[in-house]
């Protein structure tokens, strides 16, 4: 809410990070969004793990699309630049703008009508291009803005609030995102912040196209009996196969785990994901295992969760253009502009 | 009917040649046009194509011209005629006293000739097959072949032809020497067994200077690398592929690091126009110089973007290489009909700043200045190309760039600026020009981030529904429009030999053929001064120029007559003082339509005074 602005006096006993920066350093606006909403427990995990990872928040570009869940950068990182685009075209805004300078971090911010209806296309290619961000979909399976439509990722079956059943065939993200070389894929929930902020975190940190798809009850239109997105049911149905925990640094780790229960997988950057394994057969190096586990799941009416695949080594789109290392939008004309001589050989070969 | 003796004519005339598409004709017809520049005698060359890979008919027409006439003249001199699945309509088009070029080597019945032309057969066919084997090599041998024979019709310099033969293969010996000797087997035997040469001859001349021969598209594309573009994101679609091919070729050559060998450049073909001008956005969003090359149908796709673009302030480059329209309409053929769905695209109250070059040495320049103006206006900023520009040879001015010019990156709040105290609202216009200042992301850990979005917001970049600050912001899009007017490229006025009551309007490719018809018109007694529009929105001149006569024609390539609806609707033109002047039938306008059509009208103002008529 714009016009209520929050105070500035902080108790000077807040925690603070490596930066010297608290928890408020990393707020934004107060929320508009109903009281209750899934996705305002995103943005707190948001919060959390870039307070976590000591991240400058102006050094983040927040990008979303059009929808409830496309309202909530405004909610965090209030010292970022953030971008509410046009409906389901995110993954291009952000594409472009990463493009442009490769040194920022991008949060893609979207939800279930915006990432699985509208844009669908534009979600897939963004992952199929390797772009380097943390595409986070807040799935609540309903569009609530527009009061309580199903979306493309409701389970066929499950019931809206008016009573009616879905006959459609739900679109399950992750499947999609793992089948299309997403090289980070994980599914969280956004009642269960203990496994969702490491979960961010370590996206934060991959360098490649880090996808995430958080189940979101909404509060108004999708958390009654029949839905299969309410808090209850996902409450019921959560299969997570594993819990992680994020190192940075050369930090030893000192968490105490049972012996061989836990993985330890390095990331490009040097941080390591302590994953506690919850599901002892789970592989989060095979894509191809993943796939056939999530349907095995879905098929039981299950959720799976946790941390589902990473590849630590993933390369992003500007390894496959070769792009130079400086920021594209710092160069200069010095740096861009052939120069007359050159027009003037070329002037040549043209006669 | 007496027959009409044979056309007479040296270095004026048009050589039209039919192939199938695919074959293999592009560069044998190519080496022909330049092969009559090396002369120094101008040439305009225009490829007629389809929709298709091959198979479907093709044309090559050049317009060979001493005078520099380089619009289309309309008219076929002479036909190279190598489509059997054309001829008849070929044969029908030729000019009474032309020339028809064929392959004899099957006998025709007379009943699929005419009287009225000279038929000169060669049997390119069997000199082929007699010759080579493998099925390929006779493919395109045969076209080397023709225009050996050709050369020898044309009383042309074969020597010219080698020397550019041995530039093309320069360091491959073995096709240099094979091409050389196609080329010498159709012009020996057409020099044995014709009367050579016809009576249309090429004659070496010094008419060329230095002058280049480019396509727009690959002179536009070059534009952005000069101007500092450094994302391009597009979607195939003609006629605008070859801009973005080109694009890519440019920066393979001149945008890579010599040392780490790494692109200053990123090129993204998306998976639609959509995607494109997103990605166009998010760039210039975040301070790079970004565009995008599409058609009308692209244009349509783009709209709600477009519409961000102009609300949230955000630059974008959109090159429109124009083709026939409505929906798939005619992809190959040209037209100048997105004026419209250009000017005001999107929803709501838009307005759109677009360039018109006419030829590729504009397209060039004002592909680099409409980098410029993206980042000083902040919005849309389209070049408006055509097929008839952007895909066909061009002979026109070098291209030419001020070794001084430094980009202007518009108003952009630096880190030093914000630190200074300086106060920052991304909507707030702090001198009047409409224009506000703008920070990249990551400029400043505390200061200058703010929100950018599509609803509607205060000065301060802070969501609002509020009527007054809703209407002083669209208040201020406006005072920044009229501040664009001063910024884009002036229209060229030009003005007839005898002071006239009589003006004409036109823009982009139509100006080769306008200047030919003034010429002709002239001769007819006809004073028309000239105001050539080269962008919208319309400097005053515009109006002043309406203003000072006492009607003003409006030529244009389009149905609707886009370009006087723009000017009646924004400068408040009385409609009959405009008088539109159309072509559209996808063929690129012509010195003698305009001149007919604007001679008919100005015929029948001729009133004939009483008094004269009563004496």
């Amino acid at each position: 809410m714009t016009y209520i602005a929050k105070p500035k006096f902080q108790h000077p006993g807040l925690p603070k990070n490596d930066l010297g920066f608290t928890h408020r350093d990393y707020e934004g606006k107060v929320s508009t969004l109903c009281a209750g909403c899934g996705h305002d427990s995103i943005t707190a995990s948001i919060i959390e793990a870039c307070f976590q990872l000591s991240i400058e928040p102006h050094r983040v570009a927040k990008i979303s699309g059009i929808g409830c869940s496309s309202k909530t950068p405004d909610y965090f990182l209030g010292n970022s630049h953030g971008f509410n685009s046009v409906h389901g075209r995110m993954p291009s805004v952000l594409t472009g703008a990463n493009l442009a300078n490769r040194e920022l971090i991008y949060l893609g911010v979207s939800g279930d009508g915006d990432s699985a209806s509208i844009g669908f296309g534009q979600f897939a290619h963004s992952i199929r291009r390797g772009v380097n961000m943390t595409y986070i979909v807040e799935n609540n399976g309903v569009y609530g803005l527009t009061k309580g439509q199903f979306s493309a990722t409701a389970d066929r079956g499950s019931k809206s609030k008016r009573g009616v059943t879905n006959s459609d065939n739900a679109i399950d993200l992750v499947a999609i995102a793992l089948q299309l070389g997403a090289s980070y894929v994980a599914r969280s929930f956004s009642g269960d912040k203990t496994q969702l902020v490491p979960i961010i975190e370590a996206a934060i940190r991959h360098q490649g196209a880090a996808f995430i798809d958080v189940i979101s009850p909404c509060v108004a239109f999708n958390n009654h009996t029949g839905s299969t997105k309410s808090f209850d049911y996902v409450r019921e149905h959560n299969e997570s196969v594993n819990r992680l925990d994020v190192i940075s640094g050369r930090d030893p780790i000192t968490v105490d785990y049972a012996p061989g229960s836990v993985q330890v997988v390095e990331q490009h950057d040097g941080t390591r994901l302590a994953l506690r394994k919850l599901d002892a057969d789970y592989d989060v190096h095979d894509r191809l295992a993943a796939m056939a586990f999530l349907q095995k799941h879905a098929a039981k009416g299950q959720v799976v969760t946790g941390l589902l695949y990473v590849d630590p080594d993933a390369e992003d789109l500007h390894a496959h253009l070769n792009t130079v290392d400086a920021p594209l939008n710092r160069l200069e004309a010095g740096d861009l502009c052939p120069g007359t001589a050159a027009l003037e050989k070329i002037n040549a070969s043209l006669r | 009917m007496p027959v009409p003796s044979p056309i007479s004519s040296v270095n004026d005339f048009v050589i039209r040649f039919a192939n199938v598409n695919g074959s293999g004709s592009a560069s044998a017809n190519e080496l022909f046009a330049r092969s009559i520049l090396r002369m120094g005698v101008p040439v305009s060359p225009r490829n007629i194509f389809p929709s298709n890979i091959q198979g479907l008919p093709t044309w090559y027409e050049v317009r060979v011209t001493e005078d520099g006439h380089l619009g289309a003249r309309g008219g076929i001199d002479m036909m190279v005629a190598m489509n059997p699945q054309t001829w008849d309509k070929d044969v029908a088009s030729i000019e009474p006293g032309g020339y028809l070029f064929y392959d004899s080597t099957k006998p025709m019945p007379s009943s699929k000739f005419r009287e009225d032309i000279t038929v000169l057969g060669v049997p390119l066919t069997a000199i082929t097959n007699s010759t080579y084997t493998d099925p390929r090599q006779r493919q395109l041998f045969k076209n080397i072949i023709y225009l050996g024979a050709l050369s020898a019709m044309l009383d042309m310099d074969p020597k010219v032809i080698e020397t550019l033969i041995g530039e093309q293969y320069k360091g491959k010996e073995k096709l240099l020497s094979s091409n050389v000797h196609a080329l010498h087997l159709g012009r020996d035997w057409a020099l044995t067994n014709l009367k050579c040469p016809i009576g249309l001859r090429v004659q070496k001349a010094d008419k060329v200077g230095d002058r280049i021969f480019i396509e727009g598209n690959s002179a536009a594309a070059l534009g952005a690398v000069y101007g500092g573009a450094t994302v391009c994101a597009w979607y195939p679609i003609t006629p605008s592929s070859s801009l973005a091919d080109a694009f890519t070729s440019h920066c393979k050559r001149l945008r890579h690091d010599p040392e780490t060998k790494k692109a200053k450049y990123a090129i993204v073909q998306g998976e639609d126009e959509l995607a494109s001008i997103g990605i166009v956005i998010g760039a210039s969003w975040n301070g790079a110089r970004a565009f995008t090359a599409t058609s009308g149908p692209g244009i349509s796709l783009m709209q709600e973007f477009i519409g961000l673009s102009y609300f949230a302030e955000i630059p974008a480059v959109i090159m429109n290489v124009q083709r026939a329209g409505p929906s798939t309409g005619m992809p190959t053929r040209t037209q100048q009909c997105d004026l419209i769905s250009c000017a005001y695209a999107s929803h709501g109250d838009t307005k759109h700043v677009m360039l018109f070059p006419e030829d590729p040495a504009e397209s060039f320049e004002m592909a680099a200045q409409c980098f410029d103006l993206a980042e000083r206006l902040q919005t849309t900023i389209f070049l408006m190309l055509d097929l008839d520009i952007g895909m066909n040879h061009r002979l026109c001015r070098p291209l030419h760039w001020d070794e001084n010019k430094q980009y202007d990156r518009g108003k952009v709040m630096s880190a030093q600026m914000l630190d200074d105290g300086r106060d920052f609202g991304r909507y707030l216009d702090v001198d009047g020009d409409g224009i506000p200042y703008r920070t990249y992301p990551g400029t400043h850990p505390t200061k200058g981030s703010f929100f950018t979005r599509g609803t509607s917001r205060d000065r301060y970049a802070r969501y609002t529904e509020e009527g007054s600050a809703y209407a002083d912001n669209m208040q201020r899009l406006l005072r920044k429009f009229e501040t664009a007017k001063d910024l884009v490229p002036r229209p060229l006025q030009a003005n007839a030999k005898k002071p006239t009551k009589y003006g004409v309007i036109y823009f982009g490719s139509t100006a080769p053929a306008m200047d030919e018809a003034i010429g002709v018109l002239e001769a007819r007694g006809h004073q028309l001064d000239r105001l050539r529009i080269r962008a919208f929105p319309f400097h005053s001149s515009v109006a002043s120029f309406i203003a000072d006569h006492d009607f003003v024609y409006v030529v244009e390539q389009n149905r609707d007559a886009q370009l006087r609806s723009l000017i009646v609707n924004e400068n408040g033109i009385d409609p009959v003082r405009l008088v539109p002047i159309l072509h559209y039938d996808g063929t690129p306008i012509t010195a003698r339509f305009i001149a007919k059509a604007i001679g008919d009208h100005q015929d029948q103002l001729k009133v004939t005074p009483l008094r004269k008529v009563v004496s």
